[in-house]
């Protein structure tokens, strides 16, 4: 009898009860869809940031005591240097995947044919690497720096085979009038080197004043085979917190439980710690400004969203509260009816929210395969790719549209409570 | 020990006494009628006997039970097992069948059973009529589904309001008849009602004015 006066109730008051799913389709589809983005907006917002540099730079102990006392930032004058056949070893440590490029450098000062000096910065471009896991990745400067506009000739290919080559930054280009093609001599005290310019580049910054050519080069001019003054590593980091605050300042300060939960997250502090324990004699730091600014662009993206959603809500919760009132209105002198033969309070609420709960459910499955439409438009609009299906958002919109529900149908259950048979259906 | 008594109630809204000091007994079996003009306390007297409304002052005893101090909850348990109503308005269940309609009063009592409901139908002569919404029934016809549904848990009383206030002639003899019939089936009917040929067929009329019993009649051509 229960279901059949539910099925009835719903049929008859098809129009508002449509009115009610819309409603709460609205609601769910926008928490369906910022609850997905949300979750994935630190990936996408990590990605982003990651085309503007490294977050991480790894750089000899002595160096960075060096740096830390004296303000000197170069393992050349320090004398220290890390192991360029250690670097497959970054891509061996916990967060390993989150790892998404890195880049070996080492520098010296040159002379040019003019009698000008230079700085020239060794690097990887698009260096092949087989790990001893199997997996095969290019890391190198292509990317890392992808922010270079290329002004002349290209970038260095070492895949192609580019060996001496040389790119050249726009400010050494004019001053020295080199165009890419060209053949420069560079000298230092330890030999000399003709390189082919494959292009000039313009970064922007101090990187202008420089030469970069491939890692060997640079080593075998500076005497220094097998060796880099430092590393640059671009990670994807979750935002800091207290527990990430704390363990940068001290890893062994904390408890076990919270060391695990440290060590197992992949906070910037994190990765610096565990790219020290594979690179010798390292200190590994987080670019403070980098890390900084995409934990604050992805809190505030994500409290956005969480505003939006809570905001979606209330209007559903509101929304439902007038549909809701107005048809208990409408039933006055039905549930005043049911109260008079006998029906309590509890049978008559339970009849009323079990019609909107499975009118919510209809509405909320709607919303929610709505919402994920909404999410991949966000997605493809704002981050250019798709938003990933998270099937804890299923749980969670759930559980939002029940409580909306319930919550916007309470200004309607206390009416019905105080709905009088005796006033309904004689007008007392 | 009488079916119902009321001592002494009263009913106070605000300045108004709805209902001053009225007194009166129904035994097991009685046919009532409730009359006075509007006005005079008659919805008040329904509302306090068909358990959907306290006295101010008084006592309501209910065989022997005294039931105007009781809580919102045993009142309604006190309507759903003792007592049957009728309505002017009739008040059915627009989107539900008539046989469901009487199937709503056995659901809250007890069970509800489909075959009983056809049977208190066929018992008002609208069991052809079951599958039909109320929109598909004459006034009269919502009448005695109302009926229906009033007698279906076989309560203690039946209680009428203005029962016939919406109905033709025709519709009002079908009524009257029913309820003579119940009468001789030894069923307690309290009738409220303006219409005097409607208290003219009840045992005895109560009748009330300005909130006070006036006079009660004891039909003297009262036959079943």
């Amino acid at each position: 009898m229960f279901l059949r006066m539910i099925g009835r109730a719903l049929f008859r008051q098809k129009g508002k009860m449509l009115m009610i799913a819309f409603t709460i389709a609205l609601g769910a589809s926008l928490a369906t869809a910022m609850l997905n983005v949300m979750m994935d907006v630190g990936d996408k917002v990590n990605q982003e940031l990651k085309t503007y540099g490294a977050n991480i730079t790894v750089v000899p102990k002595q160096a960075s005591v060096l740096n830390e006392i004296y303000g000197l930032d170069e393992s050349e004058e320090s004398g220290a240097y890390l192991k360029e056949n250690e670097l497959g070893k970054i891509k061996t440590i916990f967060w390993a995947f989150n790892i998404v490029d890195f880049a070996p450098f080492i520098d010296t000062h040159i002379d040019l044919e003019s009698g000008s000096s230079a700085r020239l910065v060794g690097t990887w471009f698009n260096h092949h690497m087989e790990l001893p896991t199997g997996e095969k990745l290019n890391a190198g400067v292509t990317n890392l720096r992808s922010w270079w506009e290329i002004t002349d000739g290209r970038w260095i290919d070492e895949q192609a085979g580019d060996k001496k080559a040389a790119m050249v930054g726009a400010a050494v280009a004019q001053r020295e009038n080199i165009k890419a093609g060209d053949s420069i001599k560079v000298k230092t005290e330890h030999g000399s080197e003709t390189l082919v310019v494959t292009g000039v580049f313009d970064a922007g910054g101090d990187e202008d004043e420089n030469i970069y050519a491939p890692i060997d080069v640079v080593q075998r001019l500076s005497d220094t085979d097998g060796l880099l003054t430092s590393i640059e590593v671009s990670a994807l980091t979750t935002p800091d917190n207290d527990l990430a605050r704390k363990a940068a300042k001290d890893p062994k300060s904390l408890g076990a439980a919270d060391y695990e939960t440290w060590y197992c997250t992949a906070y910037v502090s994190s990765i610096c710690y565990q790219i020290q324990e594979v690179i010798t004699n390292s200190v590994a730091a987080p670019v403070r400004q980098v890390a900084e600014s995409e934990g604050a662009i992805l809190e505030k993206t994500q409290l956005l969203m969480i505003l939006i959603t809570l905001l979606s809500l209330l209007g559903s919760a509101l929304g439902i509260s007038n549909l809701v009132t107005a048809s208990v209105m409408e039933r006055s002198s039905e549930i005043g009816l049911l109260k008079a033969v006998g029906a309590h309070d509890g049978a008559i609420s339970a009849l009323v929210l079990t019609e909107i709960i499975l009118t919510a459910i209809i509405g909320g499955l709607v919303g929610y395969f709505a919402g994920f439409g909404f999410a991949q438009i966000i997605g493809h609009t704002v981050f250019g790719s798709s938003i990933e299906m998270k099937p804890i958002v299923i749980p969670i919109v759930a559980l939002l549209v029940i409580a909306v529900t319930l919550a916007g149908s309470i200004p309607a259950i206390r009416m019905l409570l105080r709905l009088r048979p005796a006033e309904v259906l004689h007008g007392r | 020990m009488s079916l119902l008594e009321l001592k002494n109630i009263s009913k106070i809204y605000g300045d108004l006494k709805a209902l001053d000091d009225v007194s009166f007994k129904v035994e097991k079996g009685d046919w009532v009628a409730i009359m006075g003009p509007s006005g005079s306390g008659k919805s008040t007297m329904m509302n306090i006997v068909g358990c959907m409304d306290k006295p101010s002052l008084g006592q309501v005893l209910l065989d022997g039970a005294d039931i105007s101090k009781e809580s919102d909850k045993s009142l309604t348990n006190i309507r759903r097992d003792k007592i049957g109503l009728i309505f002017q308005q009739f008040h059915l269940v627009n989107y539900l069948t008539a046989v469901e309609n009487v199937m709503v009063s056995q659901y809250y009592h007890s069970m509800p059973d489909e075959k009983e409901a056809l049977a208190a139908l066929e018992r008002v002569g609208l069991k052809d009529r079951a599958k039909h919404l109320p929109s598909q029934l004459s006034g009269g016809e919502q009448q005695r589904v109302c009926i229906a549904r009033a007698l279906i848990n076989y309560p203690e009383i039946v209680l009428a309001d203005e029962p016939t206030g919406n109905l033709d002639e025709a519709n009002e003899n079908i009524v009257i008849d029913i309820f003579k019939q119940l009468h001789r089936e030894g069923t307690t009917l309290i009738v409220v009602t303006h219409d005097p040929e409607v208290a003219e067929v009840a045992q005895r009329t109560l009748v009330l004015e300005h909130g006070r019993l006036a006079k009660e009649i004891v039909n003297p051509n009262f036959k079943d």
